[in-house]
């Protein structure tokens, strides 16, 4: 392996485009990334979309950590830490020097966030995270507390989950009760990385075709230089089929 | 370890002040004897009163599985390879070392930080991104450097454990096969031990002696650093005390070395 020059301070060489979308549980920020993703596709580009925490090399630790409740602030960063590389190394590099676009549900200023929050020195986690790749795009969904709980509390997910509501803190017996406080935190967190990182602030309380649309105008705007390699063949799926495959009546 | 001190950015949730137990690392590369030397170490300090708790590499609860897996998936990357050994070691750094330490235990490393450094080192180029990420270990009381040359090491793995594809670097492409491999991949960590052996005054011991002599090289080398912090340490109750017989205090104090 050879010495890689990429730092998380300078922009990437690539020809691919890495878009991704910040903002705590509830926010909405999946929503409006699979909304793009299907705006792109649509437009016959080739995406690739990774999300926070999901790499087969260490979601079964992960899981098991949380089951048995033994992750300590510094465990639950590293691993979650060693899960980033594991996807920048396997599903962001190779789309992105292949000239892709690659979206991301979560990026590394989740990590900066929550662990901070959590009480892990916030220099030592950017350091950890200076092999990350910058991403050419950053969208921060900001939306206030109570809307976030009403949102997870009414919608698809009744039931909040033991980290995601900071439990493993002690601030509240109440589950609701510590996601408030847990997540309002780092609410607190990434309002100082968003002016640390110059991260584009959404207004996550509006309706979602609306913040759809403004997205969709920024990107188009991002993406105006941008020249798919061989994009446009993605979609054709029987572009390389030479001969006719006889249908049987 | 009358007042522990982190490596770098520490745990900010965790006072390393109230150490009271003695951390000593045992560093050296694959297959020099680390592990048989630790056993022989630990049952001395037993016999003279001391509490002792041994931690190897990749041994801890949260990780040991995972490392197993990643190892035989071949599917690590550079980062992945070092996050995943840095994830195992704050594991035992939280659960082990540390309240180990507080109780006043002399705790007994097989590797430290050292070898992450090494490792990551021969296969990245640089140093300064693996030393962040361990800025939050404890600063070991005393590393003990088991130092061998390649030649000799390269003969003594093939007569007793054999060489397997990770202790020859096979990932990193470096020879044909695991013979060339593991000379080269063996001779840039044993480099890379060497420099850091000035750089962090590890207390050099020639591990191609005979296991006796190595041994011997150890002790004088550790007791010192146990008297200094005698008092404090756990050991076996006052009447005990006498019977099992304490560290002698005729021991060279000015020894450091035996390299």
């Amino acid at each position: 392996m050879t010495p890689s020059p990429l730092t998380f301070d300078q922009p990437h060489p690539f020809l691919g485009k890495l878009i991704i979308v910040e903002g705590i549980d509830g926010s909405g920020k999946s929503t409006q990334l699979l909304l793009l993703k299907k705006w792109l596709e649509a437009k016959g580009l080739n995406v690739v979309f990774t999300e926070w925490n999901s790499s087969a090399l260490v979601r079964e630790t992960t899981r098991r950590g949380k089951k048995s409740k033994a992750l300590t602030p510094t465990t639950f960063s590293l691993l979650h830490a060693t899960d980033f590389a594991s996807r920048l190394y396997h599903n962001i590099l190779p789309p992105l020097k292949a000239g892709l676009i690659v979206l991301a549900d979560r990026y590394v200023y989740t990590a900066f966030a929550r662990d901070a929050v959590r009480g892990v020195s916030p220099r030592w986690v950017r350091k950890v995270y200076n092999f990350a790749i910058r991403p050419d795009m950053a969208f921060y969904f900001n939306v206030p507390i109570e809307v976030a709980i009403s949102r997870l509390l009414g919608g698809t997910r009744a039931q909040m989950k033991y980290y995601e509501a900071g439990m493993d803190l002690g601030l509240s017996q109440d589950i609701t009760e510590s996601f408030r406080i847990f997540q309002s935190r780092i609410l607190a967190e990434y309002d100082k990385i968003v002016s640390e990182y110059g991260l584009i602030t959404m207004d996550a309380t509006k309706d979602i075709e609306e913040q759809q649309n403004e997205m969709r105008g920024v990107v188009s705007t991002a993406l105006a230089d941008y020249r798919p390699k061989r994009g446009t063949h993605g979609k054709r799926t029987l572009f390389w089929r030479r001969f006719d495959v006889p249908k049987s009546e | 370890m009358e007042s522990g001190r982190y490596f770098g950015d520490g745990l900010t949730y965790l006072n390393p002040s109230d150490l009271k137990g003695k951390l000593i690392a045992i560093e050296g590369t694959d297959g020099v004897g680390r592990s048989t030397h630790i056993e022989m170490l630990q049952e001395w300090l037993e016999v003279q009163g001391y509490g002792v708790v041994t931690t190897g590499w990749t041994r801890s609860n949260l990780m040991s599985r995972t490392i197993e897996v990643a190892k035989q998936g071949n599917i690590l990357d550079r980062w992945s390879f070092s996050l995943l050994y840095a994830t195992d070691f704050a594991d035992r750094l939280e659960h082990q070392i540390i309240p180990a330490l507080r109780s006043g235990f002399v705790v007994l490393a097989d590797r430290y930080i050292y070898t992450a450094f090494a490792r990551d080192f021969v296969r990245s180029g640089d140093r300064n991104w693996i030393r962040d990420v361990f800025g939050f270990a404890i600063v070991p009381d005393l590393v003990c450097y088991l130092r061998i040359d390649v030649d000799t090491l390269a003969l003594r793995v093939i007569e007793t454990s054999g060489m397997n594809y990770w202790e020859s670097g096979m990932d990193l492409k470096l020879g044909a096969d695991l013979y060339d491999s593991f000379k080269k991949y063996q001779a840039s960590l044993i480099e890379e031990f060497d420099k850091m052996a000035e750089e962090f005054h590890f207390e050099v011991v020639d591990a191609r002696k005979p296991p006796d002599e190595i041994q011997e090289a150890l002790r004088t080398t550790i007791q010192p650093i146990l008297k200094n912090g005698r008092q404090q340490l756990a050991q076996m109750p006052k009447q005990a005390d006498r019977t099992a017989g304490q560290p002698t205090t005729d021991a060279p104090t000015s020894f450091s070395s035996t390299a």
